[in-house]
């Protein structure tokens, strides 16, 4: 026969201004099973917690029931100060008779009742408790960063200098990300390049941060503290040892008119290159697709000439496993193919460019120096149009979202050409101005007020030609929605924000949630913004949504202190409160026959098949086994199985159903 | 359609101008509405204040032309409260001036407001020759240019006996420094249109 001890809280007036607590009391000492019912104004206090305590001991409790307010708010406290009492701290349980009584009901007999109640359902709970110890993982003190731009360079760098060892993977061939390609960055004009740089080089340097460019997550299994992680490290075709970077290679390579994808194709580069000259590491990569050797079986001109013998044609990729304990993903963004918009001549005229181009025109590295030359003739364009909201919110052709960065970047391109072109006219059409950040609404003022950007709120129908000049037809709301035609000589469309083409994929190889849109799904929207749903993954920067640069910094470094978080405890502790597959003697093993319906439902793929084998190694019935490190305690699985052979630790079924019996 | 933004190099364009010589930016304005909201004139006006800055910020002449030719330009009164309230404190009333005294110059007036053209002419002239207000001149040269000899003449003996029409011009006033401040603005205006 149990031996509970009930111990009801006044909570001041708050509960006992609505509940006759002395009736509570007395009803409580009638309950079977309760030996000891008492009430005081403050059980959470010292007194009162001590009350708890000595009670336990003198009356020989094995179960406590404290009536007071939510467990969320002192569960953690009462169950601490029944261990120091000298029992298992899952043995007392809460009654919630504040939130769920006091506060939501008028004072009276029918209130008291359902304080009763409440208590009754808890005793019947007490008396099912099973003594659980919290679960223990261990975690590998090692991360993973997925990306390689100013997300992922930030996280690295901040978990890394927090003492744990980094991977960082970036899939191409340098790390630098979109930001070593902008020219200036908002609102301080800083040249991106100039503080990105440092940081690249401080990745590179860092003795805990491994690089891994030209490389991919190819698998990810395990759960927080214990991932697998597969890296295949595509082959470069040079010995990265003994390569020093000369440069002699991508001179002397035959192939050289290979549409630059740094420069967004407004320059060429060889079929063996370095993406740019700051790139880190500084060695080349050998562009399979496009190189005479592979094509053809001769050439070789870069092996014949590279004066460390660095190239390889015979590399192969390799692949790498890695224990790591969390993962960061950065894998960024990218802008949306215009093609949809045809209204707007992209790829129809040359002179019609999008955001990125318009960066590398502007960029002292870029293909012009930093001089403002449009494609088609190098002539300077002295009417340039700009053309917000290209893709954005736009349902039908492109995104229903704003996507946050183009009203800046926007008025950054348009001051940036007012300077560099003297004389020359920059005009933007918008439909809203949305610069909400700190120096933002200051600096799209100045681009009108001082550098003399033309702002036209209204959309653009079409870019044509006329007599070889663009003509963009749009409105000026302002003016009563009147037609607006102008004669420019280049257009530059800021483009919408995407998830990466492989964010989809990626999601699911990780299992990480994702919006309709492929950005990776934070854990919760605003309490919870840089986890994910998985435990042990983080994100950062513009894979969960289109960011700019402050937002990405601060948000990698969020991150990262929820990894260096995780990484600062010797292991995990969990709560108990997981399901488990029961298990029987033979030739029963487990109720569980296998078909693994649970494993469909369960949203944090916590379900593993299990193989019962004899002492021969035959197996004999294959189960579902609950992994503890990722269960959540959801219960999903408990209500799918059809032979009730899993149950939930702390709130079991005959629990559940022994507290709705009571009343 | 027009042929937006393609202000002429030749002609500086009327922005340009009142930046000059009257140094109000319409570029300041971002048409919030805020001064058309509060304008008492508003009512009487073809062209929304706001709307006024707007035109004149696309520096094309066909947009400067419809702002010359509103009547809102003679509709306001100049109480003010518009660049009191303005958050870029673009001060609409000097634009206004501007703008009327652009019409006159290029005779482009909108014809409804004759009256309003004729006391604007008479109470400068009156100012420019008399140093100050001379009310009794001001009437009489209002009278001659629109005709309405008798209008409120049955208001005059009050006005006589209480002080506020005198026969002569007021004395003390600086006439000469205002018949300066005339000189100058003439030759600023000269000047910014080169």
């Amino acid at each position: 026969m149990s031996r509970i001890g009930v111990f009801i809280c006044h909570c001041g007036e708050n509960i006992a201004g609505t509940v006759d607590v002395a009736a509570v009391t007395k009803a409580a000492l009638d309950m079977p099973g309760v030996v000891h019912a008492v009430d005081y104004k403050y059980m959470c206090s010292d007194p009162g917690q001590t009350m708890l305590k000595d009670a336990i001991v003198e009356k020989k409790l094995d179960g406590v029931v404290v009536a007071a307010c939510s467990p969320r708010m002192h569960e953690p406290t009462f169950r601490r100060t029944a261990e120091e009492g000298g029992i298992n701290p899952y043995q007392c349980e809460m009654a919630n008779i504040r939130e769920h009584c006091s506060w939501v009901h008028e004072k009276g007999a029918a209130t008291t009742a359902k304080a009763i109640d409440l208590v009754r359902f808890q005793v019947e709970k007490v008396k099912r408790d099973h003594p659980l110890v919290p679960i223990r993982v261990p975690i590998t003190k090692k991360a993973l960063v997925l990306g390689g731009g100013i997300a992922g360079i930030q996280a690295a760098l901040d978990i890394a200098n927090a003492g744990s060892p980094v991977l960082l993977v970036e899939k191409s061939p340098s790390i630098g990300g979109h930001m070593s390609q902008l020219s200036e960055t908002f609102p301080t004009l800083d040249c991106s390049q100039c503080i990105l740089t440092p940081r690249m080089v401080e990745v590179a340097r860092h003795p805990l941060i491994t690089l891994y460019t030209y490389s991919e997550l190819e698998k990810l299994d395990g759960f927080i503290g214990n991932f697998k992680a597969t890296i295949r490290k595509k082959a470069r075709k040079i010995d990265e040892k003994l390569c020093n970077g000369c440069g002699v290679c991508q001179q002397k390579c035959p192939v050289k008119k290979i549409p630059d994808e740094f420069n967004e194709g407004l320059s060429n580069r060889a079929a063996i290159y370095v993406p740019f000259p700051q790139a880190v590491p500084n060695k080349p990569v050998i562009d399979l697709a496009n190189c005479t050797y592979y094509k053809t079986g001769k050439c070789k001109a870069c092996e014949k000439l590279c004066p460390t013998k660095a190239i390889r044609f015979d590399q192969e990729d390799q692949i790498e496993v890695h224990d790591v304990g969390a993962v960061v993903l950065a894998t960024g963004f990218k802008t949306m193919p215009v093609n949809n918009f045809s209204e707007y001549g992209y790829g129809k005229y040359k002179d019609v460019i999008d955001g990125m181009k318009f960066e590398r025109l502007a960029s002292a590295s870029g293909p012009t120096g930093g001089a403002m030359k449009r494609p088609s003739d190098g002539k300077t364009p002295q009417h340039v149009v700009f053309i917000a909201c290209a893709g954005s919110r736009d349902r039908l052709k492109g995104v229903p979202y704003c996507s946050k960065i183009c009203c800046m970047y926007t008025a950054k391109h348009a001051m940036l050409y007012q300077h560099k072109v003297h004389g020359g006219q920059a005009t933007v059409f918008y439909m809203d101005v949305r610069a909400a950040g700190k120096n933002y609404d200051e600096f799209v003022r100045r681009a009108v007020e001082e550098d003399g950007v033309k702002y036209v709120r209204g959309r653009v129908s079409r870019v044509y030609e006329d007599d070889g000049q663009l003509v963009v037809k749009g409105v000026d709301t302002l003016l009563g929605a009147e037609p607006v035609e102008i004669r420019a000589d280049m257009v530059v469309l800021a483009t919408a924000v995407q998830a990466q083409n492989d964010a989809e994929e990626l999601a699911q190889t990780l299992h990480v949630a994702y919006d309709p849109y492929k950005f990776f799904a934070e854990a919760h929207p605003k309490l919870r913004p840089v986890e994910t749903n998985t435990a042990g993954i983080f994100l950062a920067g513009a894979c969960q949504a289109p960011r700019d640069i402050p937002e990405t910094v601060a948000q990698a470094s969020g991150a990262a202190v929820k990894v260096a978080g995780l990484f600062s405890q010797p292991e995990l502790t969990r709560e108990p409160i997981i399901a488990v597959v029961d298990r029987q003697p033979p030739p029963v093993f487990s109720h569980c026959v296998g078909c693994f319906l649970c494993k469909a439902a369960c949203p944090y793929q916590a379900i593993e098949e299990e193989q019962i084998k004899n002492r021969n190694g035959d197996v004999l019935k294959v189960v579902a086994r609950v992994n503890p490190g990722l269960c959540q305690g959801c219960g999903t699985c408990v209500s799918t199985c059809r032979t009730k052979a899993i149950d939930l630790q702390g709130f079991s079924n005959e629990q559940v159903f022994a507290e709705l019996m009571s009343i | 359609m027009s042929s937006h933004h393609e202000s002429s190099s030749a002609h500086p364009s009327l922005a340009a101008r009142l930046e000059k010589e009257g140094e109000v930016s319409v570029a300041d304005c971002y048409q919030c509405g805020k001064c058309t909201a509060g304008c008492p004139a508003a009512e009487e006006m073809d062209v929304a204040p706001s709307q006024v800055l707007r035109l004149l910020q696309t520096e094309t002449p066909k947009h400067e032309d419809r702002a010359l030719k509103s009547l809102s330009i003679w509709m306001c009164i100049g109480c003010e409260t518009c660049v009191t309230r303005c958050p870029q404190e673009v001060d609409l009333p000097r634009a206004m001036d501007f703008l009327r005294q652009e019409a006159l110059a290029r005779n482009v007036a909108n014809q409804d407001a004759d009256d309003v053209v004729a006391f604007h002419k008479a109470f400068l002239n009156s100012v420019e020759r008399a140093g100050r207000l001379f009310e009794l001149g001001m009437v009489g040269e209002y009278k001659l240019r629109t005709g309405h000899f008798f209008k409120d003449m049955g208001i005059a003996p009050t006005m006589f006996f209480k002080g506020k029409l005198g026969l002569f011009p007021h004395g003390g006033a600086n006439k000469r420094e205002v018949a300066d401040i005339f000189a100058r603005a003439r030759a600023v205006k000269k000047e910014s249109k080169v």
